[in-house]
């Protein structure tokens, strides 16, 4: 019995050691730090008991990333799972419909590789190339617009209070839906192609397949997807960091953005900490939530 | 609806090729930048290079640095790797069969990291690093990849352990094999299609990392130890002043080309991988 000891010793204390020193005990400090005024430079710090939280909730610049993030949560998961699911039954039950029934459309394949190029980019170079499309005048938008003849509606997009945020958005919901089209193409794989057949011989459309026979099926699928896009939404950082920094004043600024200048810009280690801690409790109350929400039985085929 | 098969097919085709030139349209345009002088950049964001200048990628390679960007990701995306495969598998492996005290505890541990915002960390985590006087260091963050690796690799190669059959481990220690033996010449060889799938969900999480190194590759010449997304967004805002316009572009196509040759090379694999790692 000592031989397994020893082996279960030796593969489960390095990455234990590893994990303790650079994950649970991180996570277990922010909570602590998050209680005090430190500011980084020396070790001493005070605590300052639930000070942070009061500053939080006077914070006008937290509540106003807070926002951009509620929106976020309210419309990225929702368009990109809806654009997602359309998309994907495009594909799979979109093409020709004969006497042999109905049909994916030709090029599947194709569509599916291309789909998933912004999921294998890296966010740097989405948000770097972002960046550049939006640019004032060497940038792709508004040069398609001139070329269209619709000078008028060409601006400097990223440099415009009422429009940066929604830029940002785009370019999130662009880098995530292709992801989803695989994903829900491939959950659809596993519906009998009969019952869409039965449903349009009864005389029912596209549009009502999707929502009485494609989402009640795919609906584990789907909830996964939007827990998944909600955690997107609360982070949103690097995409906002690289194409706007939060600009143009704070008009695109997220809470991850808040956390991040907070700590290694203006070195209030302990309040960004709060924000952190923020952050956690809102991303598993949104979880749990939306859970408890969209728990429904599950159909059975 | 008389003739409904030449009606869809033709609308879905629309909406699905918008959708393809839509993803791909940016990509290209990236490309085809990469070879504009300055001028036509900026005159015509629309147009086809006059011509094909190489010597756009050349100055990112040299001047820009992209070339040693890559290679310092490269180097530690590897070594990260690596370590995650190893850490994770044995860890896996003894949680997933051997029974002792603790296990359950262990295994709560390692999972429930994947529900933490590593924002919540970031603060901690850099004085942790700071500290060990690992901070603006490649092998800092190859330990801190690794680390924040091992909470999906354990979950998913736990259960993939568990569905290996137990007969032929059994037969092999009747027969004098000992643990570390039966581990490495008849279980890790029969988990290779698990260790494929969370390895490629692993490689593109290390590749694709932006906070972790902005944040930890920071001090006295860490630039020299920049990542290929930390270095490419700094080459945004330093070409931006210059006006380098096709030196950014070339850069990007660079940084975005190897990772794009190779998922069309594996991209069955890829998205099966992803999506095992989406649906945990």
């Amino acid at each position: 019995m000592r031989g397994k000891r020893l082996f279960i010793a030796a593969f489960l204390l390095p990455p234990l050691l590893l994990y303790g020193l650079f994950v649970v005990s991180p996570y277990a400090q922010a909570f602590q730090i998050s209680g005090t005024d430190w500011r980084g430079l020396t070790p001493e710090y005070e605590f300052v008991g639930l000070d942070n939280v009061r500053r939080l909730a006077g914070d006008g610049l937290f509540w106003n990333a807070l926002g951009h993030n509620a929106l976020l949560l309210l419309l990225l998961p929702v368009t990109t799972i809806l654009l997602g699911l359309f998309l994907a039954s495009m594909i799979s039950v979109g093409g020709r419909r004969d006497r042999a029934g109905v049909h994916g459309v030709r090029g599947a394949a194709v569509y599916r590789i291309v789909y998933f190029f912004p999921q294998v980019l890296s966010v740097a170079i989405i948000g770097v190339l972002w960046s550049q499309i939006y640019a004032p005048h060497s940038g792709l938008v508004n040069g398609v617009l001139r070329a269209a003849g619709l000078e008028a509606l060409a601006r400097p997009w990223l440099g415009d209070p009422r429009f940066a945020f929604w830029c940002v958005a785009l370019v999130l919901l662009w880098s995530n839906a292709g992801f989803y089209v695989v994903l829900f193409g491939a959950a659809m794989q596993a519906i009998p192609r009969d019952i869409y057949e039965a449903a349009l011989l009864d005389g029912a459309t596209r549009v009502t397949t999707l929502f009485r026979i494609t989402v009640p099926l795919l609906w584990d699928t789907i909830q996964v997807a939007w827990v998944y896009l909600a955690v997107i939404a609360i982070d949103a950082f690097a995409v906002v960091q690289i194409i706007t920094d939060g600009g143009p004043g704070f008009a695109s600024d997220v809470v991850g953005l808040r956390l991040y200048k907070t700590a290694f810009t203006d070195a209030q280690f302990g309040y960004a900490s709060t924000i952190g801690v923020a952050m956690f409790f809102l991303t598993l109350s949104v979880a749990v939530l939306f859970l408890r929400v969209t728990r429904r039985d599950r159909v059975e085929m | 609806m008389s003739v409904p098969g030449r009606v869809t097919p033709v609308l879905s085709h629309g909406f699905l090729a918008a959708w393809a030139l839509l993803t791909t349209l940016p990509l290209l345009w990236a490309v085809l930048s990469s070879f504009k002088s300055d001028a036509e950049i900026l005159t015509d964001p629309w147009g086809l290079p006059s011509r094909l200048r190489w010597e756009n990628w050349a100055r990112a390679w040299g001047e820009a640095h992209i070339g040693r960007y890559l290679l310092n990701s490269a180097v530690v995306v590897t070594a990260a790797l690596t370590l995650t495969m190893v850490l994770g598998a044995t860890a896996a492996y003894v949680l997933a069969r051997y029974r002792f005290r603790g296990r359950q505890v262990v295994y709560y541990a390692f999972v429930g990291g994947m529900m933490f915002p590593v924002f919540l960390a970031l603060v901690p985590l850099f004085f942790v690093v700071r500290d060990l006087g690992l901070l603006g260091t490649l092998p800092g963050l190859v330990l801190v990849y690794a680390a924040y690796s091992l909470p999906f690799t354990v979950f998913f190669l736990t259960a993939f352990f568990r569905t290996l059959p137990t007969s032929i481990a059994e037969a092999a220690m009747v027969d004098g094999c000992g643990h570390f033996r039966l581990f490495f010449r008849v279980m890790l060889p029969m988990a290779r299609p698990g260790l494929v799938s969370v390895g490629i969900f692993t490689f593109l999480f290390q590749w694709n990392q932006y906070v972790l190194p902005i944040v930890l590759m920071q001090g006295d010449g860490a630039e020299q130890r920049w990542v290929l997304a930390q270095g490419l967004t700094a080459l945004a805002v330093n070409e931006g002043y210059r006006g380098d316009y096709s030196g950014l572009f070339a850069g990007m196509t660079i940084a975005m080309l190897p990772v794009l040759i190779g998922y069309t090379a594996f991209h069955g694999r890829v998205q099966s991988g992803l999506a095992a790692g989406h649906l945990r």
